[in-house]
């Protein structure tokens, strides 16, 4: 027994490493997980790595450009932009995880529902989701902003609502698809009930596109974040975070132009490297998971 | 849950209480005509087929492709819904189970299918899909049921090795050995078996049409046995029933059925299987076959 269960372990390790090597193999998926893992580790220990308190006032010290002291300079209140950034990240990435989290947990359970069961429940459900997407999808977050109040919170459900339909999608046609398939007749003839054949066959089957959406919606989420707040619609005053940067800094932009750079950079790189690690997802995860041969 | 000693409720009893017992049996498919559709093009898979099995017997079903054989399988399993007919199975009638209790009969009565690379859960290794059905069914601990599993395995001869490899890494014959392992880990009495062999090479089908005709000698298994081909039917076969446009044409006993055919339809068949040698084969050249029939008897010469 135990025997056997290390050759187990082994064979699962060789399965899942031919995934990662895929995935390692990709150069540009590389750098984005590095990147992104920088940017993880900066949300973690931002406190840590800020060299000032990021919501200090100092008013004498106001639109000073990068010095030896403040190194990406100080913003219209004289604080500090550098620490502001830093902390910046955390708050995004943080209302990031928020927003997909929502739609993970609405729009999956509903499509796999949908795409296995189908019929009239399916048809409702269907129409409703089409309904939402056909509404621009920032009008739509500001329309639900207004409904629930500002703030990054009601700012991060509406963002939800907006991209719980493209999970939604993704994760009906590839239930669709996988309900087709020979082995869930052969579950259902042993015997399995829906809910073993929902959650051991069809979600890690669904689950590679899903990655690849969730990774893809994360960079959606940042942008969407960065607009809302620039519109007022996200997070409010003292916070910091890129989008609400980005608004205080435009004010001042002739004076002090290089207020936008910090986050106007941080919110290019995020997104950048979210889109190329889902490239490589969907590359490395490909045929071969879903068909196995 | 009825065994199939105890007597059910059957409508005709002949000799012990049969396996399976169908009257009438009638699947339908296309839209059902409305007040706004009325010539709804509607297409009769199944029309009105009666069958029987006998504890530890095998009835070969054949019929050219698109015969309803298949739709008949998953009828009598429930695995579709019929819509006309009465399906006593080990002695249940299975229109008036719950799903509960369809499910439960699954243990007792499961299927077989065609094409062993896409049957089993490409993401599982060969383990966990032995274990499945009695892991669904309970009663067993975690170390039980691999053990049950790997005595399984070695039973339709595969080796240890094979329970930690996933399916893309065996052969079309170690897959369907693999099906039949994990058909049989709950130790049922029916089993449907849908053209298991049709994936296969010619090598590996008799191996495993072997395997399955010594474990129904060990374990009194009766078996729906699918299939287009008669010479495998020939070999598994105690009775043989013949389908052709989702009617029943002709059912007897295997030797009556393949030395004395009754119906032209089946004179057919029997005359498309390939000769013993190639010299003796021959195409087309049937008397009255009409192009349809051609078709069919060629598909048989290639298989």
């Amino acid at each position: 027994m135990t025997a056997h269960e290390s050759v187990g372990t082994k064979e699962r390790r060789r399965r899942r490493s031919r995934v990662l090597r895929r995935l390692l193999r990709n150069r540009a998926a590389v750098v984005s997980m590095a990147v992104l893992a920088v940017l993880g580790l900066v949300a973690i220990f931002a406190d840590l790595l800020a060299p000032d308190d990021p919501n200090k006032v100092a008013l004498v010290l106001r639109l000073t450009p990068p010095s030896a002291e403040h190194w990406l300079g100080t913003d219209a209140l004289g604080r500090d932009v550098l620490s502001r950034v830093l902390v910046a990240t955390r708050v995004d990435l943080l209302a990031s995880l928020q927003a997909v989290g929502i739609a993970l947990v609405v729009g999956v359970p509903l499509g796999i529902v949908a795409g296995y069961w189908g019929g009239i429940g399916d048809s409702l459900l269907s129409r409703v989701i089409d309904a939402l997407m056909m509404l621009p999808p920032l009008i739509l977050a500001v329309v639900v902003v207004a409904i629930l109040g500002p703030g990054l919170s009601n700012a991060m459900l509406a963002i939800a609502i907006v991209i719980i339909p493209s999970f939604y999608r993704v994760v009906r046609a590839s239930t669709q698809t996988a309900s087709s398939e020979l082995y869930i007749e052969s579950a259902r003839a042993s015997g399995c009930t829906s809910w073993r054949i929902l959650w051991r066959h069809i979600l890690p089957a669904v689950a590679p596109p899903l990655l690849v959406q969730a990774s893809f919606s994360a960079s959606v989420v940042i942008v969407a974040e960065a607009s809302l707040s620039f519109l007022g619609l996200g997070a409010r005053a003292p916070q910091a975070t890129w989008g609400l940067m980005l608004k205080e800094a435009s004010s001042n932009l002739t004076t002090s132009s290089y207020l936008i750079y910090p986050p106007a950079i941080m919110v290019a790189i995020t997104i950048l490297a979210l889109s190329l690690l889902g490239d490589g997802l969907r590359d490395a995860l490909g045929r071969q998971t879903t068909d196995g041969r | 849950m009825n065994s199939r000693t105890s007597n059910g409720p059957t409508p005709e009893p002949r000799e012990a209480a049969p396996t399976l017992s169908v009257r009438g049996l009638t699947k339908v498919y296309g839209p059902r005509a409305t007040m706004l559709r009325r010539n709804a093009h509607r297409l009769t898979a199944v029309d009105a087929v009666d069958l029987d099995i006998a504890p530890g017997t095998t009835l070969g079903l054949v019929g050219e492709s698109g015969a309803g054989k298949s739709t008949v399988g998953r009828l009598v399993l429930r695995l579709i819904e019929p819509d006309a007919g009465k399906i006593d199975l080990l002695g249940t009638d299975i229109a008036g189970l719950s799903r509960g209790e369809l499910r439960r009969m699954r243990a007792k009565a499961t299927m077989i299918f065609q094409d062993p690379y896409t049957s089993l859960d490409p993401r599982m290794p060969i383990k966990d899909s032995v274990v499945e059905p009695l892991l669904v069914h309970g009663g067993h601990s975690r170390s039980e049921r691999y053990e049950k599993a790997l005595a399984m395995v070695r039973r339709v001869g595969l080796g240890d090795a094979h329970m930690e490899r996933f399916p893309y890494e065996m052969s079309g014959g170690q897959l369907q050995r693999v099906a039949i392992a994990r058909a049989l880990i709950t130790d049922p009495s029916f089993i449907v078996c849908d053209e298991p062999v049709a994936a296969l090479d010619v090598s590996t089908q008799a191996q495993v049409i072997n395997l399955l005709n010594d474990l129904q000698q060990e374990r009194g298994i009766s078996y729906l046995f699918i299939s287009h081909d008669l010479r495998l039917v020939r070999l598994i076969a105690d009775e043989v029933a013949v389908m052709r446009h989702g009617k029943l044409l002709e059912k007897g006993d295997a030797v009556r059925v393949f030395e004395e055919p009754e119906h032209e339809y089946t004179r057919e068949l029997l005359a498309a299987i390939p000769g013993r040698s190639p010299r003796s084969r021959r195409f087309g050249g049937l008397a009255g076959c009409d192009g349809e029939t051609g078709t069919a008897d060629l598909r048989q010469e290639v298989a």
